[in-house]
Order: structure tokens, then C-alpha cells, then sequence
């Protein structure tokens, strides 16, 4: 019960449309009262005070009045149609219903007691028409420079911020910003529920709007100061404060561009989501770098959105393309947008709310800013690396890889980035110059990378008309070798190799030739061999025979002699006998 | 309350013009000041303008459209319609010298 009790309490708010202003109000303008908003001239009063009509037209149905003091109905249809707000169409439509209150000082004698009551009964009647829930006056205090009894004018101004809460219309009151007060006629003394400051600053030349909730009763609210934006969209305000360190991580990987920087990184790649830095001095190819990255990323069909703030894309998609890299065809298919300024063209918060806008739009899934160090000149280095914290924090919840690249100067230390920022850096790598031999060569190495194992190797970099090629540098007989004089040592290495590999070709070829000798005389012994085997077996053959013939010789003689043949002996000299008997 | 009042003759001092004074007061309700200025108006108009002249009283509150071209404001308003420019006196109209050079009727 006591709860809800506190509910009905609570103050009842009137979402404005303007983005990110629902956010650091936590909801919007307190409903049913007046609002004061303040700002010197050029502010942004009126187009805020109008966005805020025009949202509740088009966004939550509730039309409005517009009551202007200043400016003529045409003049502002005609400011606002930029905007893609049609004034004419929506009067005649009775959504929003103009007042103009025009008050010449020269034509007006005053004598004696007057009140207001005119003007409220302008408004009321105005609202009445077209039962507006959402009233602008713009600037009332014009009220002051047209009448100049200003005891009667803030009592009636009083009266009016009262009868407006009292006919329940959410009201925009803007002021023009005073010297000690926030008005020039301190009308936040009367509308006291909610003051927002508009602030248009220039710092060295480069202005920022902000924006500040002086006061929300009962309400809290952001107390920053928040910058923000007057686009072809109308305002929009990005809270200032960092995300905090919540953010979801990827463990997918994404390539290079680069197969054999791949390999570097277990031959995977970079953590999806994660920031990626290419530092090195000039020319040392950090631009090539991100094309070959951007292009990698459109050959996988994802998005990709790159920031140049050096070169113009004509000349980024011509220079790439002399190594082999067509970004055209990316930008035809909506795949690559580029996003081109100067740094110096607005200021730091400006850019960071237009990276904001285009990522939001754009939705890539990777994002390159080429360099980072241009940034420098369109702030201090704290509060580049400021707006940095809080651009990489969004990136990374929308978990969009980023790509960039940091020039970095000859004097100090390469390992170092102007601003200061290789804490926020997943993966870091460093482009150096090799000068050797009367040469300049480009050399790659990871400083670091997070959460993966990673080369040591210094890798020699190349621009080819392929794209980006690394090549192992030359390391052996303790020196190390680059461009040309690597080419020397390695032509020299061939060469060598190929004399001993044909030396060891003609050793084997000699030694074949050798086996084919012995074989052959072998072949030849055999032979020779066989043909003796065979006049042994011949001559033994005929020794038998000679032995057989003798012994029946023998038999014969032995008959011969005794007429007996008793044995082979007998037998044989038988033979015998025979044989000298003829 | 729409009244026009014929004055009676009378020793004008500004009677150069022979146009008709056209004047017109704005008022919201029977206020003492609407009351006020109707009265003071009245008395100022039969004093010096030998009665060329015609006053329209408008009621905001039952016509409240008309506020809108007139530029009215303040109330009461006196806007002189005739003779050109439109001149405009805002508040009761006690102060009749200021009503005068308001209305630039007396011209020394």
C-alpha cells in the first residue's frame, strides 16, 4: 500500500523525442509544467524548444503551441523544413497551431494599470483549438523589451507559469542567458521545476554545444554537462560518463587481411571485438594496413566503417588500389562507408557524437579510424584520450572490432602513443623503419595482444602490387638482413646451395656408375666362370668314360687269358687284349 | 458593451482633421480596469473629440480569436485604428495626458 502510495507520488515525466535527452532526464520533462531552457544566442533554444513539439506531434501524438515573440511563423517554417519539419502542413493539419506575438515598443503608450490577460487568453485559446498538451514560448522575455513596467510583467509572468501548470500542458519556457543570472530576467525565479542550460563554448577555435540540467525538482538526474549535436536530424545528446567495464566478450576470431600476420597470431587472427592498434612512423604503411583489414572484413560480407581523417576516400580507394586493393567495389555493394573530416573541422565531443550517429546508422562490424593522432589537434591529449575510453567502451558493447592506426614521431619512444592510450589496446602492433645498408625498410612486430599467443618474429613488411606480404627477415651468420642486402644473402645461400647439391648429384651419378662397373665384371667372372665349370664337368665326363672302356678291356683280356670272366678286372683286361689283338 | 457616444458640442482645441476617430478597446471580462479604462476613455474622447468618433469595445473572453490581429497583449488595450499609423495604449487610461500624446490628439 505504502508503495503505492509512493507511485501516485511520484513525478509523472513527458518523454521529449530528443535523443538522449529521455535518458540523463530519466524520462523527460516533468509533464503537465513549465520548463525554463537558457542559452546565449545561437544556443540552440529554439530548434530544442521546436524538436520537442515536433517529437510530440510525430511521436507520442500530443499536438502543440508554438508561441513565438521573436521570430515569424514564415521564417521559422522556413528554418525548420531543413529539418524535415513541414510547419505549414502540420498547422494546416491543426497539430501544432502558431502564435505570433509581436509587440513594438514605439507603437504602445502605456498608462497606468494593465495586466496579461490578453496573451493567456491567446494561449488558452490556442490550446483550446487544437487541445494541445505540449506549449512553447519562445523567447517570453521579449515580453520585457516591448513593455516597461516590469513590477506588472513578472507578476504576470508568475500568474502564467501557474495558469500553465493549471490547464496540465507541458510547457518549454526559453530565456536568453543573463549575465550573473541564468536569464537576463531571472526567470528561473518562476519556473522552478526544471532549468536546462544550453552552452555553446569555444575552445581554441572549436566550438562545442553543451548541454546541463541546472535543476529537476524531484527528479535526479545527469549533472554533467553533456555535449550535443544540431545535425540535419536535429539535436541529439550523448551522456557523458564511460560505460563501465561490463562489456560482453567474443571469442571468435577474424583474419588480418594479411595470411601470414594470421600465422602470427596462431594463425587465427584478431579477437573479434577487440581493439586493435597499428602505431608507426610515416610511410610506414598504417593506412595500407586498415585498407587490407576493411577489405578483409567486406570480403566476409560485414560492414565496415572507416574514419579518414587524412585523405579523402577518392584518394584512399585510387592509393589502394596500387596494391591490389579495390575498395570501390566495397563502397558500390554498401559494404565500406567512409566517413571523411578534418579533425579541426568541430570539436572533440562533436566528433565522438558523430561517430555515435554513424555507427548507430551504419551498424558495422568493424570500425577503422585512420589516424587516432590526428585527433590531437581538436583537443588536449587528456581529453583525446578521453573521448577515446569512451568511443572504444561503445564499441566494444556493440562488439565491433576496431582498427587504429597512430602516427607516431621520430623523437621519443616508438613504443608510446601520443595519447596515451595502449592501456585500452587489445592488440598492438608497431610499424617500424629498417635502415640498413644505405636502405629504408619496413619492419612488423606485436608489441602485444591479448589473451593469445603471438610471434616474437620481427617480420619484414611489403607493399606489392598483391597487397601486404611479410617475409621472414634475413637472421642467420649473426646479422640481420633486410630489402636488397636480405635479397643479396639469399641469392648468395641459393647459389651455394646449388653448387653443393650438384656436387652431391655428381658423387651419387659416379657412384652408380661405379655399381654398374662391378656389376659388369662380376657378370664377365661369372661367365667365365661357367665356361670352366663346364669343361670340368666335360673332362670329367670322358675320364669316366675312359675308365668304363678300360675296364671292359680289361674283362676282355681276362677272358681272353683265362676263359673266365671272374671279374671286372678280369673283364677289363679282356678289353684289353681285344683291343691289342687288332 | 458596444457603445458609441456621440458627445455634445463642444470648444474642441484639436480639430484639425475632419476624419472619423476610430478606436477600439480590447478588454477580458468586466475587470475594474476594463471598467476603468471604458470610463476614462469615454471622458477624454467627449472632452477632445467633438464627436468624430467611435469606440469598439471587444470582449476577449467571448471573442477570444480577435486578440490575435491586433497583437493584443496587455489588457485593457486601446488601439487606434483610424487615422493611420495604429497606435496602441495599453493599461486604464487614468493618465490623460498620456492618453493624449498617445492618441496624438494634442498637437501643441
Amino acid at each position: 500500500m505504502v508503495k503505492k502510495k509512493h507511485d501516485t507520488a511520484v513525478l509523472e515525466k513527458c518523454p521529449t523525442g530528443i535523443k538522449g535527452l529521455d535518458e540523463i532526464t530519466k524520462g523527460g520533462l516533468p509533464k503537465g509544467r513549465p520548463t525554463l531552457i537558457c542559452g546565449s544566442a545561437g544556443s540552440g533554444k529554439t530548434l530544442f524548444a521546436m524538436e520537442f513539439l515536433m517529437r510530440g506531434i510525430m511521436d507520442y501524438g500530443e499536438p502543440g503551441v508554438f508561441m513565438t515573440f521573436e521570430e515569424t511563423p514564415d521564417d521559422l517554417a522556413k528554418n525548420f523544413i531543413s529539418l524535415g519539419f513541414d510547419l505549414p502542413n502540420m498547422v494546416s493539419r491543426g497539430l501544432i497551431e502558431m502564435d505570433h506575438v509581436k509587440i513594438e515598443r514605439n507603437e504602445i503608450e502605456e498608462t497606468g494599470e494593465y495586466d496579461l490577460e490578453g496573451l493567456f487568453v491567446r494561449l488558452g485559446s490556442a490550446i483550446d483549438s487544437i487541445g494541445a498538451k505540449r506549449v512553447v514560448l519562445d523567447t517570453i522575455e521579449a515580453l520585457f523589451s516591448g513593455l516597461s513596467n516590469a513590477a506588472i510583467l513578472r507578476a504576470e509572468l508568475r500568474r502564467l507559469f501557474h495558469w500553465l501548470k493549471d490547464r496540465g500542458v507541458t510547457a518549454i519556457v526559453t530565456g536568453e542567458r543573463g549575465d550573473k543570472l541564468l536569464t537576463r530576467y531571472g526567470l528561473e525565479e518562476y519556473v522552478a521545476d526544471c532549468v536546462i542550460l544550453l552552452d555553446f563554448r569555444i575552445d581554441e577555435q572549436i566550438s562545442t554545444r553543451r548541454l546541463r540540467i541546472v535543476k529537476y525538482r524531484g527528479s535526479s538526474h545527469g549533472s554533467d554537462e553533456y555535449p550535443f549535436l544540431i545535425d540535419e536530424s536535429g539535436l541529439s545528446i550523448l551522456p557523458i560518463t564511460s560505460l563501465g567495464l561490463d562489456y560482453p566478450v567474443s571469442t571468435g576470431r577474424i583474419a588480418t587481411g594479411i595470411p601470414k600476420l594470421d600465422a602470427m597470431f596462431e594463425g587465427k587472427g584478431f579477437f573479434r571485438g577487440s581493439t586493435i592498434l597499428v602505431s608507426g612512423t610515416a610511410g610506414t604503411g598504417k593506412t595500407s594496413m586498415s585498407a587490407t583489414f576493411a577489405d578483409a572484413a567486406c570480403r566476409r560480407g560485414e560492414r565496415c566503417l572507416y574514419c579518414a581523417f587524412e585523405e579523402s576516400p577518392s584518394q584512399i580507394i585510387r592509393n589502394m588500389g596500387s596494391i591490389g586493393i579495390d575498395l570501390a567495389q566495397w563502397v558500390k555493394k554498401g559494404l565500406l562507408k567512409f566517413h571523411s573530416a578534418r579533425p579541426s573541422l568541430y570539436g572533440l565531443e562533436m566528433h565522438l557524437l558523430t561517430f555515435h550517429k554513424e555507427i548507430d546508422e551504419f551498424n558495422p562490424q568493424v570500425f577503422v579510424i585512420d589516424p587516432i593522432s590526428n585527433l590531437s589537434v581538436a583537443g588536449t591529449a587528456s581529453e583525446v584520450k578521453s573521448i577515446l575510453t569512451r568511443l572504444i567502451d561503445h564499441l566494444k558493447m556493440k562488439k565491433i572490432s576496431t582498427f587504429l592506426t597512430d602516427l607516431t614521431h621520430f623523437t621519443g619512444s616508438l613504443e608510446h602513443t601520443s595519447e596515451e592510450i595502449s592501456s585500452l589496446i587489445d592488440t598492438w602492433l608497431l610499424l617500424r623503419d629498417i635502415e640498413l645498408n644505405g636502405e629504408r625498410n619496413r619492419g612488423l612486430y606485436i608489441l602485444k595482444s591479448r589473451g593469445m599467443a603471438h610471434s616474437n618474429q620481427i617480420q619484414e613488411f611489403l607493399l606489392t602490387n598483391q597487397g601486404i606480404d611479410l617475409i621472414d627477415i634475413y637472421t642467420g651468420s649473426g646479422e640481420i638482413l633486410t630489402g636488397s642486402a636480405r635479397a643479396a644473402q639469399d641469392a648468395g645461400e641459393k647459389a651455394s646451395e646449388l653448387v653443393r647439391r650438384r656436387e652431391v648429384d655428381r658423387r651419387i651419378r659416379e657412384q652408380e656408375r661405379k655399381r654398374n662397373a662391378l656389376e659388369t665384371k662380376i657378370a664377365a667372372l661369372r661367365a667365365e666362370f661357367e665356361v670352366e665349370t663346364e669343361e670340368v664337368h666335360l673332362m670329367a665326363d670322358e675320364e669316366q668314360k675312359r675308365q668304363t672302356v678300360l675296364a671292359e678291356d680289361r674283362l676282355e683280356m681276362a677272358h681272353l687269358r683265362k676263359g673266365k670272366p671272374s671279374s671286372p678286372q678280369a673283364l677289363r683286361s679282356k678289353k684289353k687284349r681285344k683291343r691289342r689283338g687288332r | 458593451m458596444k457603445a458609441v457616444a456621440p458627445a455634445k458640442a463642444k470648444k474642441v482645441k484639436t480639430n484639425k482633421t475632419k476624419e472619423i476617430w476610430n478606436l477600439r478597446l480590447y478588454v477580458a471580462g468586466q475587470t475594474p480596469k476594463s471598467i476603468a479604462a471604458f470610463a476614462n476613455l469615454k471622458k477624454i474622447c467627449e472632452e477632445y473629440l467633438d464627436g468624430k468618433f467611435s469606440i469598439e469595445v471587444i470582449d476577449l473572453l467571448k471573442n477570444p480569436q480577435l486578440a490575435k490581429g491586433d497583437q493584443i497583449v496587455a489588457i485593457p488595450t486601446l488601439v487606434r485604428k483610424l487615422p493611420e499609423p495604429i497606435k496602441k495604449i495599453i493599461g486604464d487610461l487614468a493618465n490623460t495626458e498620456r492618453v493624449l500624446v498617445g492618441l496624438d490628439i494634442r498637437s501643441v
